[in-house]
């Protein structure tokens, strides 16, 4: 594929096949993702809803992944960019579950320190503390937080703070912060396992 | 009476209450018994599988291992939401098709005292439920006000019907199972060529020019081209987009459309008879209360309309929908 050959001399990177990127993801992926099947297609990419906003396609990106670039893949915004609409993994003649691949890149991008514009992840990460304290998510304070955190969405969105009234005089929503799960205790032993089991 | 396991999940007890509520109303008259997972915890969303692989999965699996164990015979667990539907569904797919994953994570499970046998539960969404289960002739039969010539947009979304571990659905992108129900209430359904397309998903509140663009996809495509009063939603995350959303999307392109976004279930209530107050109508962003009122069904005005009034008061209304002379007229004689 000389394209992949031109991406790899890009990146400065020698012509042997180095699977272990691709393999690595594989293998942080449940199930069995298929990655490496993947024949270049495009139809993930002529699929996404979000594909114009992307840095690379998921095409370009299994290209990448096979290339060894991990620095471009990891730095690229394409997996935050990705909004589960699922087109992709179910037209995928190769049925590669590239949903699922997403999750696995931005799971490698976080642990790695290599995201570039943290908005998404930082969304992620305040939606999920929360959940670690409370066992259940909180729109209305995850909506505020985030927003103190990136007040740069605040001011892209002029219409916020009416609408964050919207919804506790509309939708009746509470500011207060939800109650709190009682098995809450036995929660966080599952989920510190489990952060054990996913760093093995 | 059929019994099911219910994991009604927090967008229920919060931003889409009128979906609780109506959910509530429409399962009574149906005769579908709801028994909640006891402290069922958050699905996670998108946005744990986003950081942690493991922790994502143990966290829904938890949720899987208490309804297998207050399961009661029932042996299907039932989601409203599409995001938690699909996050259940996808948990229990991926522990019993990848044994050592499925081991991982019960070993995760074992550290709060609980275990789930992948597999043992059936996941299902509460339409999937209603149309499979109940049946459109059970569902005729409960209409005493149809909702003739109300023309409605189907909007399923995206977790439904993809990935579809359990094939449940009639096609990963058309599906016909929303506008079979709907028309089963005597509404005038749409052939509506998104109705399987992104609503932007999180990305409100990380990209808002990409979301902003989906919803405008949609809203736009049902006004303008299928000249739709209402859209129809059968997730809290769809609906939020499109309805608490629109009004910054109309500002971010100019645009003023008015598209009521309502969840199937409360249209359902008002064909089986049901309160409007009751299921949830006047909690919706953009006013339900015109298209409604076409149809003769009375449904209470939002509270104070924030976001509106930062507008310019007497804007002109876009060129005129099919019905806009009529609404126009309805909804002034209508008005309290």
């Amino acid at each position: 594929m000389p394209q992949m050959i031109d991406e790899r001399a890009k990146a400065g990177l020698t012509p042997e096949e180095d699977l272990s990127l691709l393999h690595e993801v594989s293998m942080k992926t449940a199930g069995d993702s298929h990655v490496e099947m993947c024949i270049q297609c495009g139809t993930c990419g002529g699929s996404c809803p979000a594909g114009m906003d992307m840095d690379h396609t998921p095409r370009a990106i299994f290209a990448m992944l096979r290339a060894g670039m991990r620095e471009a893949v990891l730095k690229s915004n394409t997996p935050w960019m990705c909004v589960s609409c699922y087109y992709c993994t179910v037209r995928c003649p190769q049925e590669i579950h590239i949903t699922d691949v997403m999750y696995t890149l931005k799971n490698m991008a976080v642990q790695s320190g290599m995201v570039q514009d943290s908005t998404a992840s930082d969304f992620s990460r305040t939606f999920i503390n929360f959940v670690e304290n409370y066992g259940r998510s909180f729109e209305i304070g995850l909506a505020g937080l985030h927003n103190l955190i990136h007040p740069r969405l605040a001011l892209r969105l002029p219409n916020m703070a009416p609408m964050a009234i919207g919804m506790l005089t509309k939708k009746g929503m509470s500011p207060l912060p939800p109650k709190r799960i009682k098995g809450m205790k036995g929660l966080k032993k599952i989920l510190k396992r489990a952060k054990e089991l996913e760093a093995a | 009476m059929s019994d099911y396991i219910f994991y009604p999940g927090c967008s229920m007890e919060s931003s889409a209450k009128a979906y609780y509520d109506s959910v509530m109303s429409v399962c009574q008259a149906l005769d579908i018994q709801l028994n909640e997972i006891d402290d069922w915890n958050c699905c996670g969303a998108t946005e744990y599988l986003s950081l942690e692989r493991m922790p994502a999965y143990a966290l829904i699996a938890r949720n899987l291992a208490l309804a297998e164990k207050q399961s009661n015979g029932s042996k299907t667990v039932v989601a409203p939401c599409s995001a938690c539907y699909l996050n259940l569904a996808k948990a229990d797919h991926y522990m019993h098709e990848d044994k050592a994953f499925g081991k991982n994570i019960n070993e995760a499970l074992a550290a709060g005292g609980l275990h789930y046998t992948p597999g043992k539960l059936a996941v299902r969404h509460l339409l999937d439920v209603v149309l499979n289960d109940i049946g459109l002739e059970a569902v005729k039969a409960k209409v005493v006000k149809p909702l003739t010539g109300l023309r409605v947009a189907p909007y399923i979304g995206c977790m439904l019907p993809r990935p579809d571990y359990g094939n449940r659905y009639s096609d990963t992108e058309n599906p016909t199972e929303l506008d079979d129900l709907l028309r089963a209430l005597g509404a005038d359904v749409i052939d509506f060529p998104l109705r399987t397309a992104c609503c932007g998903g999180h990305m409100t509140q990380i990209g808002p020019g990409t979301a902003f663009e989906l919803i405008r996809r949609l809203v736009s495509t049902a006004a303008d081209q299928y000249k739709a009063d209402v859209m129809v939603a059968v997730c809290p995350m769809c609906q939020m987009n499109l309805d608490a959303f629109q009004g910054q999307m109309n500002g971010y392109f100019k645009t003023d459309y008015h598209m009521p976004i309502l969840f199937f279930t409360q249209l359902m209530g008002i064909a089986f008879g049901a309160d409007a107050k009751e299921l949830g109508f006047g909690s919706e962003f953009v006013s339900a209360r015109e298209a409604m009122s076409r149809i003769g069904v009375q449904t209470p005005e939002p509270a104070a309309d924030a976001p509106a009034k930062k507008k310019p008061a007497g804007l002109p209304m876009p060129p005129p929908l099919v019905h806009a002379s009529q609404t126009t007229t309805h909804s002034k004689e209508a008005g309290q």
